[in-house]
């Protein structure tokens, strides 16, 4: 087990950071070839507007979902993004049909191969719309389609909220209870569900973790 | 900017076919069968088809302001929509400029360029930093006490979940039409539900791929009908 993770760990530290590389190298790419380099200020203000939001999510996203998507899985999720809304439901998906605890060594296993099919099949599904998206567009744009796009977290956390809470409800209920109210009581939040992840986790563990000494779970 | 995108592409893909091929190798070894690594590629594809559309949807709502091959590049690495549109909002709004038209000026294209990669770079210079503390922490914790591991782990999964379940309930104050989220939730679950009947009780075992996608599909169907009656 161990050489496998190390050997992961070293091939992800190696593609992570060609990775970051790689993304640097677009804006760069941008100004060559525009011959048009942005102003500083500019740069800044915009970034002043998300950094300090984005970086501290980026921080807490790392911390909470690195120990659920193990080793491979985070270094290929962190790269290819929309962890939150595909990932990771996907990853949780795919270790909850296999039968595998997240943590286990079969368990990083198939969440790594989740989230590189995923990975794949978004990547892919974005590359054929691409090509034809002066036809698709219109389709994809239309009233009719947009809510069935604007409902997809419930759609997609309707079903799998269900196989996991069914399995685990004692340990559900607080964190379940605790959002449920958050969000009923300030609406507003709904637009920083990321940030609030954390915020669940840390309700489950303290729940989670008062039942397991009482013997409850 | 089509062959740099093209590059961009080719990297995902290649970490993404490097990555796979590995566990599946590692899989074998561990003694997963070939069926249940089969059945995990096909189920999380068909899973992975709505969401994907959902992104590409993203590329579209960008490509009215940005072209295509930025958004493109973007929604393939790192980005998701919730992050790119506020990151080019904020910097058109830093330089007074609408993005209700095609951008044409370069230096403004570049800026929004700089500000979505550099916004959203802590995500990928974190991971190789902090990833041998947490492993650290979660070998550790599993060796002194498996069963609290197990809870531990159980519970960021529940942590994550309830998050977002929670959200579905922020609009119901807003009449019928805020509860269409929770209508379209209650859908997938139920039809979920069915979907763990079937698999049990009539031994349906193939219904398990596709279980989650079809509890999705259904309840995105849903939300097309539901929403123009009751708006």
């Amino acid at each position: 087990m161990r050489d496998y993770m190390t050997q992961t760990d070293r091939y992800g530290k190696l593609w992570i950071w060609t990775a970051a590389v790689v993304v640097l190298m677009v804006p760069v790419a941008i100004c060559v070839y525009y011959n048009a380099w942005p102003e500083m200020t500019a740069v800044l203000k915009g970034l002043l507007g998300v950094a300090p939001i984005y970086w501290t999510v980026g921080f807490i996203e790392v911390v909470t979902y690195t120990p659920m998507l193990g080793v491979g899985g985070t270094y290929l999720a962190f790269v290819t993004g929309n962890l939150t809304s595909l990932k990771a439901p996907s990853a949780l998906s795919a270790m909850e049909n296999a039968g595998v605890k997240p943590g286990s060594e079969e368990g990083e296993v198939i969440s790594t191969i989740a989230i590189a099919t995923c990975s794949i099949v978004t990547t892919l599904v974005i590359v054929a719309g691409v090509c034809v998206l002066s036809i698709i567009s219109p389709i994809l744009d239309s009233p009719v389609l947009k809510p069935a796009f604007d409902n997809i977290l419930p759609a997609l956390f309707g079903g799998l909220g269900v196989v996991y809470i069914s399995k685990n409800w004692k340990l559900a209920i607080a964190p379940l209870i605790f959002m449920i109210v958050l969000f009923l009581l300030v609406p507003g939040l709904a637009g920083s569900v990321g940030v609030l992840v954390p915020v669940g986790v840390l309700i489950a563990l303290g729940a989670g973790r008062v039942m397991y000494k009482k013997g409850w779970v | 900017m089509y062959i740099i995108a093209a590059l961009v592409i080719v990297f995902v893909l290649a970490q993404s076919i490097f990555f796979l091929v590995r566990a599946l190798r590692r899989g074998k070894e561990l003694g997963i069968s070939n069926a249940q690594l089969k059945k995990t590629v096909i189920a999380t594809s068909v899973f992975t088809i709505a969401p994907a559309i959902s992104i590409l949807l993203g590329v579209v709502t960008l490509s009215k302001f940005l072209g295509i091959p930025l958004p493109w590049i973007r929604m393939s690495v790192i980005g998701a929509l919730t992050y790119e549109l506020p990151a080019a909002t904020s910097t058109a709004n830093a330089l007074n400029i609408s993005l209700s038209e095609l951008i044409r000026d370069p230096k403004v294209y570049s800026a929004i360029a700089w500000v979505m990669t550099l916004g959203i770079i802590p995500s990928i210079i974190l991971p190789p930093i902090l990833m041998k503390k947490i492993r650290g922490g979660m070998v550790k914790l599993q060796s002194k006490d498996a069963k609290w591991s197990d809870i531990f782990m159980t519970s960021l999964f529940l942590g994550m979940i309830s998050a977002f379940l929670g959200m579905v309930f922020a609009d119901i104050r807003s009449g019928l039409a805020g509860w269409i989220p929770i209508f379209v939730l209650l859908v997938s679950a139920l039809t979920m539900a069915v979907c763990g009947i079937l698999i049990k009780k009539c031994k349906m075992q193939w219904l398990e791929t596709y279980a989650m996608s079809i509890s999705m599909i259904v309840a995105m169907v849903f939300a097309v009908v539901i929403t123009p009656v009751i708006l």
